[in-house]
């Protein structure tokens, strides 16, 4: 059964306004957090809850908030990552955009239990019409007495900003963010400092994703124990999926942690089984960074257990047979796929969002591409498939954030479950129907 | 395509700059460079010239290199001229199973012009970007501040139609998209 948390009430006409978004109970986490909870009890529930980031690294956050540094008379920032561009992730937009008062909330009751009087929603540019939305849910919460000076008359004081990115994966990257919301290029620091030491405008800053933020709210309204006994082991509460690809009902599930991932592929409460009664290939379970898995290793671990869509089970075998639930950006592919020429999309996309900080990351980024765009032109050779897995093995673990293992791994995974697609497409590139249609292509390729 | 407006703010739009500025701390306005390229470019046609450029570094009192460093990295800022409709087509993973290339070969053949360039008439650009979070109803494209999702060659037609028609730059936002504060 779905067990709703998040979007219990997505279905409600006009849940995206204040008014009935208050009528369903809306806000209360607020009203308690503010005036019956101390910070410090709102961070011990936040912990027992087990929750942990949904951004993709799945820190747990109740110890993220612990790690805060305050030192008297400095100011203090939650940021929120709604920069959501791993490929295959649309949940924190369909979040925002159906229920934004959700985040608000979150927002409010977060930035007081981290004692932060200026809160920032760092939204990717190209949501602009979520900004929108965001906007005008922002305008009537402070008309509401719920932002501002005094917030239900108990000297709280929160103002509450959205700012808009321009195009930049990497700003998802939570340094790369704030170095975006000073103003300036999007370049991944140098970690430590730890952006909860310095981090916005070198202040103690949490960077939290929107599903946390949102995740939060139910936590102080029922308490982390109630959320701990939702989900799988170390695996608590819900998760949104973003569910794509070759399926017949793609969208947002949310989903309590520890279901079967043949479940979520094939009850029609979820996606709906594979399109046109195709069989399924491969998946890519967590975003595009996480590893792509084959059809029986994405549905049974190497040890013949049922697969659970939880961060253990998806990860059990490690990166030799398991992957990452990573965001949440649950890519689904059938029979059909070339997993080669996908591959070539994901090396692409990160090739383009490189930063450029790093030379491995940089230069293998742009490598893995043109290796990958010359076997898709039908001039590949064997040794390119091993020189593929040769740049990727460079990249791992030699940058500075962790774009560069998020490029590699794609490849490694692809190479390691597919390696006779990849041979026999480098032997014989005709037998691939879509290598011709790839020739007409390379004129619309990007410059 | 090519700006012969002066380029300056006109009041409304210079009293958002002032409340952009107000949502950073004292002295971290520059903060307010990205939601202030953002306006520039909806405002000057499209794309940020280097005059457009050194008018808002002129705004924030900072360097023009400082906001030639930022409007380069940011793939949303169109350095050069585009077409008042600009066609944005996603083909990252989900987009492309779905059959994003078909889409993208569909609007060429129409326009007759390939990814990145520019009709003869100045009406379109196709670009082809990654992956917008729409991945769900793929395949999608963006033109301004709009999604087009669960694309098909009649919807694509019926969209150049309609751009075809339409006077003004596909934009992604304009002064009223930021609350005031
Ligand atoms: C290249 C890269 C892109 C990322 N993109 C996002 C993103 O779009 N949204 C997000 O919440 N986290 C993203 N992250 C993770 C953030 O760095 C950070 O861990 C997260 O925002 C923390 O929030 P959480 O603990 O609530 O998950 C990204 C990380 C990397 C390395
Ligand atoms: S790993 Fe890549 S994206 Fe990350 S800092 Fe280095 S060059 Fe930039
Ligand atoms: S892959 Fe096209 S919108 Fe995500």
């Amino acid at each position: 059964m779905s067990k709703k948390i998040l979007l219990e009430h997505i279905d409600v006409p006009g849940i995206e306004t204040l008014e009935v978004y208050r009528a369903k109970g809306g806000y209360a986490s607020v009203e308690k957090a503010l005036k019956t909870m101390t910070q410090d009890a709102i961070v011990e529930e936040v912990k027992k809850s087990g929750l942990r980031g949904r951004g993709g690294a799945g820190f747990p956050t109740g110890m993220k908030w612990s790690f805060l540094a305050k030192p008297e008379g400095v100011a203090r920032y939650l940021v929120c990552n709604a920069d959501e561009s791993e490929p295959g992730t649309f949940k924190d937009r369909y979040l925002m955009e159906k229920i934004p008062h959700l985040l608000i909330e979150g927002m409010i009751t977060s930035s007081f239990a981290l004692g932060a009087n200026t809160s920032y929603i760092y939204v990717r540019g190209e949501y602009f019409y979520i900004i929108k939305i965001l906007e005008k849910a922002i305008d009537d919460a402070y008309k509401a007495g719920l932002l501002g000076q005094n917030i239900l008359g108990t000297g709280y004081n929160l103002d509450l900003h959205v700012q808009a990115g321009a195009g930049a994966y990497i700003c998802g990257e939570e340094t790369a963010l704030l170095e975006s919301l000073e103003g300036k290029r999007g370049n991944p620091r140098i970690k430590p400092p730890f952006p909860a030491i310095a981090g916005l405008f070198a202040c103690p800053t949490i960077v939290n994703n929107v599903e946390t933020i949102a995740a939060v709210v139910p936590i102080v309204n029922n308490g982390g124990d109630w959320y701990a006994g939702i989900g799988i082991g170390k695996s608590t509460g819900t998760k949104l999926i973003s569910a794509s690809g070759h399926i017949n009902k793609p969208g947002v599930y949310e989903i309590e942690m520890g279901i079967t991932v043949e479940d979520f592929i094939y009850s029609e409460e979820y996606c709906g089984g594979i399109k046109n009664g195709k069989k399924l290939k491969a998946v890519v379970a967590g975003g595009s960074s996480v590893p792509i898995l084959p059809a029986d290793l994405i549905l049974t671990t190497a040890n013949g257990e049922k697969r659970l869509m939880s961060y253990e089970s998806l990860a059990d075998g490690g990166f030799a047979t398991g992957t990452m639930l990573g965001s949440g950006g649950f890519i689904v592919m059938d029979e059909t796929t070339n997993i080669v020429e996908n591959l070539y999309t994901f090396a692409r996309f990160y090739h383009h969002e490189s930063c450029g900080q790093c030379s491995p990351c940089r230069e293998g980024t742009g490598w893995m591409e043109k290796i990958l765009h010359k076997i898709l032109d039908g001039h590949g050779t064997l040794e390119d498939v091993d020189l593929l897995w040769e740049i990727q093995r460079k990249i791992e673990g030699n940058t500075i954030c962790p774009l560069g293992d998020a490029a590699a791994w794609p490849v490694a995974s692809a190479i390691r479950h597919f390696k006779t697609e990849f041979e026999e497409f480098v032997k014989n590139p005709s037998a691939f129907k879509k290598v011709k249609h790839y020739h007409n292509m390379h004129g619309l390729a990007t410059a | 395509m090519i700006t012969t407006k002066e380029i300056k703010f006109d009041n409304e739009t210079l009293a958002m700059v002032q409340s952009i500025i107000k949502r950073y701390p004292e002295g971290k306005h520059k903060s307010a460079l990205l939601p202030l390229l953002h306006l520039a470019q909806a405002e000057f046609d499209g794309w940020l010239s280097v005059p457009t450029m050194d008018y808002v570094a002129s705004l924030l009192n900072i360097k023009p290199i400082e906001v030639y460093e930022v409007a380069s990295f940011y793939s949303m800022f169109n350095l050069k001229p585009v077409g008042k409709c600009l066609i944005e087509v996603c083909r990252t993973s989900s987009c492309w199973l779905r059959g994003a290339n078909e889409i993208v070969e569909h609007i060429g053949n129409r326009l007759g012009i390939k990814n990145g360039e520019t009709t003869a008439d100045g009406k379109f650009t196709l670009k082809t970007v990654e992956c917008l979070g729409s991945c769900g109803t793929a395949p999608m494209l963006q033109i301004g501040e709009q999604y087009y999702e669960d694309l098909t060659f009649d919807k694509v037609d019926a969209l150049i139609n309609e751009w075809n028609n339409k006077t003004e730059h596909s934009k992604y936002l304009d002064v009223n998209t930021f609350r005031k504060n």
